[in-house]
């Protein structure tokens, strides 16, 4: 059966589109959702795209983890659905409790635009089960706040609990311990900055996106 | 019920990189002031509550500051308040 993957897009999305082309053309069946939705209707698996929701005022996704959708989306994570975070999204995930840390400006203040290595750390997530521990995958980033960071005893926990999913190969936003992505207790919520829909064909430069995205599907 | 105006200042919390005070700190010794040091860049939130008195009014905007105005894993905040009739 076909996996259908609920978009979440909320006002100041932009890359839902790409999101739900990507999971179309690796066989899934995207259904975009709106932020004001009250459910995620019939998604097998939801995924929050990238973007600037509601302008990312006062915080990135501080404004956005109050939309109706969000409600859904944490009753579907805790019934264990899968649900991923891309870079607008991980900041939604982690202003709404649904991962921890939180995701600050970029150490150098630089807006990052460009294609980087990721090493995968753990294959027990819905995010990475298609992918090799230690394999590298290059995958673009676009971010300015995706410098992630967390007190001591959280990073120790996501350490001990294998929930690093993704590290920078060279950190590119002072990033703490080159967290590129993590994942939840459960391993059904992951975020993480990079783009994997950006990279989901070989026409794009790179397909190492689809490794994750296939998981999903 | 009484006014209050609330003055919220949010920063961040110690220990956590503060990118825009790091540069500040760096531009201001090319301007002459090489005496400046702990550069911190925070945020300044005022808003008006109607309460029943000062302690309320209080309550109301820590609750406020908890749920939405700071986030808590990389800034604190300080409350003013005033009262304004």
């Amino acid at each position: 059966m076909t996996t259908k993957v609920g978009v979440v897009t909320f006002p100041g999305t932009n890359c839902e589109q790409d999101v739900a082309w990507a999971v179309k053309v690796l066989g899934g069946e995207p259904q975009v959702l709106w932020h004001a939705d009250p459910t995620v209707g019939t998604a097998d698996a939801v995924v929050l795209a990238g973007g600037f929701a509601h302008g990312d005022y006062l915080r990135t996704g501080a404004i956005a983890r109050f939309s109706p959708v969000m409600d859904a989306v944490a009753e579907f994570a805790r019934a264990g659905g899968p649900v991923v975070g891309i870079c607008n999204g991980f900041q939604i995930l982690c202003e709404a409790g649904l991962l921890a840390g939180a995701l600050q400006k970029n150490a150098g203040l630089k807006f990052r635009c460009q294609t980087v290595e990721l090493r995968v750390e753990t294959t027990s997530t819905v995010l990475t089960r298609n992918a090799a521990a230690g394999q590298i995958l290059r995958i673009p980033i676009n971010h300015f706040e995706g410098n992630f960071v967390c007190d001591e005893p959280t990073l120790k926990g996501l350490q001990e609990n294998d929930q690093v999913v993704l590290r920078y190969v060279e950190n590119p936003n002072g990033s703490l311990d080159d967290i590129a992505g993590i994942c939840n207790d459960g391993r059904n919520v992951v975020g993480l900055m990079p783009h994997p829909e950006r990279a989901a064909e070989a026409i794009l430069g790179s397909a190492d996106g689809a490794v994750l995205l296939r998981s999903l599907l | 019920m009484s006014s209050y105006e609330a003055r919220i200042e949010v920063g961040h919390r110690p220990g956590i990189l503060d990118p825009q005070g790091g540069v500040i700190e760096r531009a201001l010794p090319a301007l002459g002031y090489g005496n400046v040091s702990h550069v911190r860049v925070g945020k300044s939130i005022r808003l008006a509550v109607e309460a029943a008195d000062e302690g309320a009014a209080r309550a109301q905007v820590e609750e406020m500051c908890r749920k939405l105005l700071a986030n808590p894993v990389i800034e604190d905040y300080t409350i003013e308040l005033t009262e304004t009739m």
